[in-house]
């Protein structure tokens, strides 16, 4: 167990690094924006002295090494700062909007990842048959075609012309479980159908590529069944592609989904970053910045993880 | 040894007139030409043949199954009446693994490294309907008792990885009893084994095969173990039969000239020469100990051997004795801890980086793999070619000579092979390729790791006769890594044993060889399968004895 240990230690310092620097290169890349926040809160016709006053007290004219400690420092606590354009507090703003965001990703996932994993598994049993041709071209199609036009084909088909499910999604913090269903349910569909192909088709790779190996000859000779081979002597063996792909997926359903969201109205992180850069909202812009980077590097740490330790050799060794 | 077998005269297995096809470079080529033979109940039937013979494919054909890239295209195979060649995947399904079980060659990519090798064992029991899993469980434990595995009750419930290569092969020998099938096909299931765990996993399959009466195929390429083994043997060439006979018969008196030169191969011995007068050692290993990580356990331990001019040393032992990471301390891959090597009086660097050209150009390799030793994507001209350039500065008429004359000592025609591809050579010719690049540096000494362990026996004494001749031609040195002890009789002049990073026993080819040895090395000779029927049966029984005796003692 202690090399296990020793690995994922290993691993999460490295995440930490690899957070360290993002903050970094947001923090530079924002400040090195022309213009600043007092600026942009006080408009054009403000006068140098005003100007420089508020400057004063946000601090933004401490040196740039001293306000990136004291920022991080803040959010070290729980503190992203206030937003310039309503002033409220940045972390109660995000909070709902990151919910809601994780609540479609969510709901996209449990579509998304069984269906995945079935299709996959089928495709590789029945490989090179009229099925696993069919589901490859399906999917392949789906995802070769931008997010928003999916996004248009579905609101127009199922929303305008069946009229089965809405096509804004603009739910709010008393809209109930199934409200929220019934609302989010387009969005879900369009992540789905650009996420799935990813998963499938490594699903069904993984598993191929194992067929070779003698120890599937073998199954086959002691007279074992096909979808067993699959199941229990193939797929245990290629958890570590799969999780690998399910996982930089999810990462991609919660930070990828900006588009999906502003299509479909919906009150989601990613629509938050995107009003805070034409209101030049820097701290909100920040703070939406490096929560998608932690989500990122959190999800990508536990691909790595679960890939360890689903390899029999590490889990139980000698 | 069908005097003590309780065969019946019921035929089990009826294969006739079997052709199988494989396929490539765009079409369908026979592998398989017609070959006949039965099998009666309780009966082991040894198909021997070199690679390429057809051996493992006509022994899956028997359970009606061809490999990926195959098909049975004509001929019938009759198993218990029911003809397999036409029935349906689920009749064949059906017996698999109930009625005709398989043992891999190796047992450790064969066993599936997700699940605990009693799962892997009831499987089989629970998935044809046989029994529950409770039931396949208390069976597993028995048998693994039976043939005698370390905590029987335990050693179930561990991972593929978390046992030895031979433990895992006795126990997928004990997976194919499972279902007390009528028929097991062995595929060379002891080829990849070191000799003194080969014996063990014979002994017991030749056991569990007599107590249960179950008829077996015993497929493999070493003579001596088919001698063991079996009741009649086929001799298979090209995927044609050559003949078949009762055992003792084909090895007094075998009828065709190939299975005669079969039979004749191992009488190579080495050609015996005055030794150069004595100088300075060319290598001396001075008490090396080495380790892979400073923090890991010495994988050599004090390790000290001289080789002299024209010499060759053999290295035996078993697989991690430390026989390849010596060979990686000389030439430089490994540092050691510990201990220095000298070459020719001069100390050499302890990584190769820090030696000079001069340095390097002494010591070459020949490997086993002579596939994974040479570029494909090269002419067999820029193989040998590369070493002339880069050591020896040789370019233009004078590179082109030399490669002629190094073509001509490898006995293989330059105008014929010089602009090939590796990937059109035969792995014996791939083989003279790599020693001709060895030469081809001018060293004084060449280390030849397993260089004939890949290829069959008739190829192999062709490279250990070239390299023969080449040593009284080029007074050259050799260290010959290898755990084949046939090898070493036929060319070493001096022996050293190591076991577990230790060197146990060393000196003089007849000293070691003779009595008294150590008592490492008399296990490791006692273990070489020899062409007797009987010698089996002999040594386990005086081993019996004597380990009998000792705790008797004790």
């Amino acid at each position: 167990m202690n090399n296990i240990a020793t690995m994922l230690l290993q691993r999460i310092s490295l995440g930490l690094l690899t957070l360290f620097i993002v903050s970094l290169i947001i923090f530079l890349g924002v400040s090195m924006l022309p213009g600043d926040a007092a600026q942009a809160i006080l408009g054009q016709a403000a006068t140098p002295d005003t100007v420089a006053a508020l400057r004063k007290q946000l601090g933004l004219d401490l040196p740039a090494h001293l306000r990136y400690i004291n920022w991080l420092g803040g959010i070290l606590q729980g503190d992203f700062g206030t937003s310039i354009g309503n002033g409220r507090e940045i972390s109660e703003v995000i909070g709902i909007r990151f919910a809601n965001t994780i609540f479609l990703a969510a709901f996209a996932a449990c579509i998304s990842i069984p269906l995945s994993l079935l299709l996959g598994i089928l495709a590789a049993l029945y490989r090179n048959s009229i099925y696993d041709r069919t589901v490859n071209v399906v999917t392949l199609s789906s995802i070769s075609t931008p997010e928003f036009f999916v996004a248009y084909i579905l609101i127009l088909f199922v929303s305008v012309k069946a009229g089965w499910f809405p096509s804004l999604s603009n739910i709010q913090g008393e809209t109930g479980f199934l409200e929220r269903l019934n609302k989010t349910f387009l969005p879900a569909v369009t992540l789905t159908l650009v996420s799935v192909a990813y998963m499938m088709r490594m699903t069904r790779a993984a598993i191929i590529n194992l067929l070779s190996q003698s120890y599937i000859e073998m199954a086959t000779l002691k007279g074992i069944r096909n979808p067993r081979i699959i199941i229990r002597h193939a797929l245990p063996n290629a958890w570590a592609p799969i999780v690998n792909v399910i996982v930089l997926n999810l990462a991609y359903l919660i930070v990828g989904v900006v588009v999906v969201e502003v299509v479909f109205v919906y009150p989601g992180l990613g629509q938050l970053l995107v009003d805070a850069v034409q209101r030049r909202d820097m701290p909100v812009v920040q703070a939406c910045c490096l929560i998608f980077a932690v989500t990122y590097v959190t999800l990508n740490l536990i691909a790595d993880i679960l890939s360890i330790l689903t390899n029999p050799r590490l889990l139980h060794p000698k | 040894m069908s005097s003590d077998t309780p065969t019946s005269n019921e035929i089990l297995l009826e294969v006739s007139g079997l052709k199988i096809e494989g396929y490539s470079e765009g079409r369908w080529h026979q592998i398989v030409k017609g070959v006949d033979f039965t099998l009666r109940r309780g009966e082991i039937l040894g198909l021997i043949g070199e690679s390429g013979a057809g051996k493992s494919t006509i022994g899956v054909a028997a359970m009606g199954y061809a490999k990926p890239g195959c098909r049975i295209s004509a001929g019938s195979v009759r198993f218990d009446g029911i003809e397999l060649t036409t029935a349906s995947e689920e009749q064949k399904r059906q017996l698999r693994g109930a009625r005709i079980a398989y043992v891999a060659q190796s047992a450790a990519a064969s066993f599936n490294p997700a699940h605990k090798l009693i799962d892997q064992f009831s499987e089989t029991v629970v998935q044809h309907g046989i029994g529950s899993r409770e039931q396949a469980y208390a069976d597993a434990k028995a048998l693994y008792a039976k043939i005698r595995m370390p905590e029987p009750d335990l050693i179930g419930f561990r991972y593929p990885h978390q046992v030895s290569g031979g433990q895992l092969q006795r126990a997928m020998t004990a997976m194919a009893l499972s279902c007390r099938p009528d028929l097991i096909i062995f595929d060379e299931p002891t080829t990849a084994l070191d000799v003194t765990t080969q014996i063990e996993v014979l002994a017991t399959i030749k056991d569990i095969v007599r107590q249960f009466n179950t008829a077996a195929i015993y497929i493999t390429h070493d003579l001596a173990v088919v001698a063991q083994m079996a009741d009649r043997i086929k001799v298979l060439r090209y995927g044609e039969s050559v003949e078949e006979s009762e055992t003792r018969q084909m090895l007094d008196d075998p009828q065709q000239d190939y299975t005669k030169s079969l039979w004749a191969v191992r009488s190579f011995r080495k050609t015996e020469k005055p030794p150069l007068p004595e100088t300075v050692p060319l290598l001396h290993i001075e008490n090396v100990t080495a380790s892979y990580a400073r923090s890991l356990d010495p994988v050599l331990i004090d390790i000290d051997f001289e080789i002299h001019r024209r010499e060759t040393v053999a290295i035996v032992g078993e697989s991690g004795s430390g026989k390849s990471t010596t060979a990686r301390v000389i030439t430089g891959l490994l540092s050691p801890s510990q201990g220095r090597v000298v070459f020719d009086g001069v100390e050499l660097p302890a990584d190769y980086r820090n030696r000079s050209r001069a340095q390097l150009q002494q010591v070459q390799m020949i490997y086993q793999m002579a596939d994974t030793a040479i570029n494909p994507h090269q002419r067999i001209r820029d193989i040998i070619g590369r070493p002339l350039s880069f050591y020896l500065n040789m370019e233009g008429e004078a590179k082109k000579r030399r490669l002629r004359e190094l073509m001509e000592m490898i006995e293989l025609d330059p105008d014929q092979y010089l602009d090939r591809y590796p990937e059109e050579l035969s792995g014996g010719q791939k083989q003279r390729i790599c020693i001709a690049r060895a030469i081809a540096a001018e060293p004084k000494l060449i280390i030849c790791d397993e260089v004939t362990s890949a290829l069959d026996q008739l190829v192999a004494e062709g490279i250990l006769r070239l390299l023969d001749r080449l040593q009284q031609e080029l007074d050259l040195a050799y260290m010959f890594i290898t755990h084949d002890l046939a090898t070493v009789k036929a060319i070493a002049d001096r022996v050293v044993v190591m076991l577990q990073g230790r060197i146990v026993e060393q000196g003089a080819k007849e000293e070691i060889f003779s009595p008294p040895h150590h008592e490492y090395t008399e296990l490791l000779l006692s273990s070489v399968p020899e062409m007797d029927p009987d010698w089996m049966q002999r040594v386990i029984e005086e081993r019996r004895s004597k380990s009998g005796m000792e705790s008797a003692g004790n």
